[in-house]
């Protein structure tokens, strides 16, 4: 598609506007885009702006969420919003929905791939999966030859093995 | 008052937490040192910011008692930041062994506040900040792996001990949203004077912004750039695998090592009078004047830094010039005076222990230059 304004360049910017009930498309070229003043580049993550992000959050659906309150710490929803500090570990069950868009804006994403930590009433999976984690860690220590890490780690991953 | 805990004495620590300093690592002139910290907290308290008092203290009573089972803490020292004099917790900030958080605001730290440092090992722990624990390890040069497996290990034994907070899916809870997950925070404190005088400092920091990484200044969040020191670090910390966190800054910080060299090697090339001749004033300036505030010693450290890196200033070691960065700060200078000191008398007692110090390294072989060798030098 040509650029609207000059007819040369291929148009990357498609801009809709509304004025007085009319609604009109222009299709523009980067260089027609930029000398209008419109914003082409990309949106790049500002990773400087994660801790505004977290106080921001997603908008809430209804006011009420906003008075959500943890049951453990009392913190509310509204004052996490203002800190971007949770209060406690059960904060993250009462805030689930609105702290998992928090999380996908920081970190693009919700799922942890680290290091597993086992309650004390683990489950057989979980215990699978902390295993697993430390297989992979104990191949890493064979590689960079700390055979004294490795050894900690083999006798780790033994115990968490169904005798 | 009650008296001191003699464990509390920081003399007791073997190194005073000041391995970092000692410029052994890789890349010891480009980078001073190497820091990974692991934001935990422990079931059933709320955290720091919304903790109780009794919360506070009941963590650090587990602390005391989950320690005797930590192997790396053998030996360990516990410092109780309430009951230590404000003088002794601006050196542990000046030492990076606590953040000012931990700090506190003008009444102090909160009860319950914590620094327990390994008896033989570049670990510490900070209790009570923003996490329960904040464990970290930091080690003199680019280390990282090594001062990940360190913390990593320490982290398996406290968590044997101590519950921590998991969630199967968010991972390691923490207080900010910014550090869940792995709770992994790693980063170098790097030297990049040749970016800075190239002008390519710009288009360095935003390329690292775009492969997750950031930079602050000297003492960490909120902290300006001095000196040309910058602290890269990730920026994320869930999503990813704490070793490939820990990889991928190693790669980028080798990648900025090669770019800051290549900026020394343009400016040795275009401009080696005026480098030379910055780097020459920066020294001179050091070793005769009478008054050194912090900030413009640190921009003439960075200078000297180039210098003896370029082997423009032989006889100058790079642990001289770490050393002079660390006991040149208020509460150091402070200490070795004996007395608090207001900013224009520790200006004065700066500059003395600078002149000092590079006179005991003797004078710099002006003949070696390389610019009055090849006559580029008029």
């Amino acid at each position: 598609m040509v650029c609207d304004s000059c007819g040369q360049g291929e148009a990357v910017v498609h801009l809709t506007q509304i004025v007085d009930n009319q609604m009109t498309t222009s299709h523009l070229c980067e260089h027609c885009a930029a000398a209008k003043g419109l914003d082409t580049a990309e949106g790049q993550p500002n990773f400087a702006l994660t801790d505004f992000l977290a106080q921001m959050g997603e908008a809430p659906d209804q006011d009420a969420s906003l008075e959500a309150t943890c049951g453990f710490c009392g913190l509310t929803l509204a004052a996490f919003r203002e800190t971007g500090r949770l209060g406690c570990s059960h904060c993250y069950a009462t805030f689930d929905s609105h702290l998992r868009g928090v999380l996908r804006r920081i970190h693009g994403g919700t799922q942890h791939l680290g290091k597993v930590y086992l309650p004390s009433d683990s489950t057989a999976s979980e215990r699978a999966k902390r295993a697993e984690g430390l297989r992979g860690r104990l191949r890493r220590a064979v590689e960079s030859e700390d055979f004294e890490r490795a050894a900690e780690l083999r006798d780790l991953i033994r115990t968490l093995e169904p005798s | 008052m009650k008296a001191r805990d003699p464990m509390e004495d920081l003399t007791a620590v073997p190194d005073s937490g000041l391995g970092w300093l000692d410029a052994s690592g890789d890349h010891a002139d480009i980078v001073l040192s190497t820091r990974v910290r692991l934001a935990r907290n422990l079931q059933g308290h709320a955290f720091g910011p919304r903790a109780r008092i009794n919360d506070r203290e009941a963590v650090l009573d587990r602390v005391r008692e989950a320690k005797t089972g930590v192997v790396p803490l053998d030996g360990c020292t516990v410092v109780n930041l309430q009951a230590l004099d404000s003088r002794s917790r601006r050196i542990l900030l000046e030492r990076r062994l606590i953040s000012r958080e931990l700090l506190g605001d003008g009444s102090g730290p909160a009860r319950g506040t914590a620094l327990v440092l390994s008896g033989h090992q570049p670990l510490s722990v900070m209790v009570n900040e923003e996490d329960h624990l904040r464990l970290q390890s930091i080690v003199a040069g680019l280390r990282l792996q090594e001062a990940w497996s360190l913390v990593d290990r320490l982290d398996e034994d406290i968590g044997q001990q101590l519950p921590y907070a998991f969630h199967h899916e968010f991972g390691f809870l923490t207080s900010c949203p910014t550090n869940v997950g792995t709770g992994v925070r790693a980063s170098v404190l790097m030297h990049l004077p040749g970016l800075v005088l190239t002008k390519e400092i710009g288009k360095v920091l935003q390329g690292l912004t775009q492969v997750g990484l950031t930079f602050r200044g000297l003492y960490g969040e909120g902290s300006e750039v001095v000196g040309n020191f910058f602290q890269v670090s990730n920026q994320t910390t869930l999503g990813k695998t704490e070793e490939d966190l820990v990889d991928h800054l190693d790669k980028m910080v080798r990648r900025v090592i090669q770019f800051e060299s290549h900026a020394r090697q343009v400016l040795l090339r275009d401009a080696p009078a005026v480098t030379e001749d910055k780097i020459c004033r920066a020294y001179g300036l050091l070793r005769y004047a009478r008054t050194l505030s912090f900030e413009e010693l640190m921009n003439l450290l960075s200078g000297v830094r180039l210098g003896t890196s370029l082997k423009l200033l032989p006889g100058v070691r790079v642990y001289t010039l770490n050393k002079l960065m660390l006991f040149t700060q208020s509460a150091h200078l402070e200490q070795a005076a004996g007395r608090d000191l207001p900013p224009h008398e520790g200006d004065v007692h700066r500059a003395v222990y600078v002149r000092r110090v590079l006179a005991m390294e003797g004078d710099v072989d002006q003949d070696s230059f390389p610019g009055d060798a090849t006559g580029e030098v008029a």
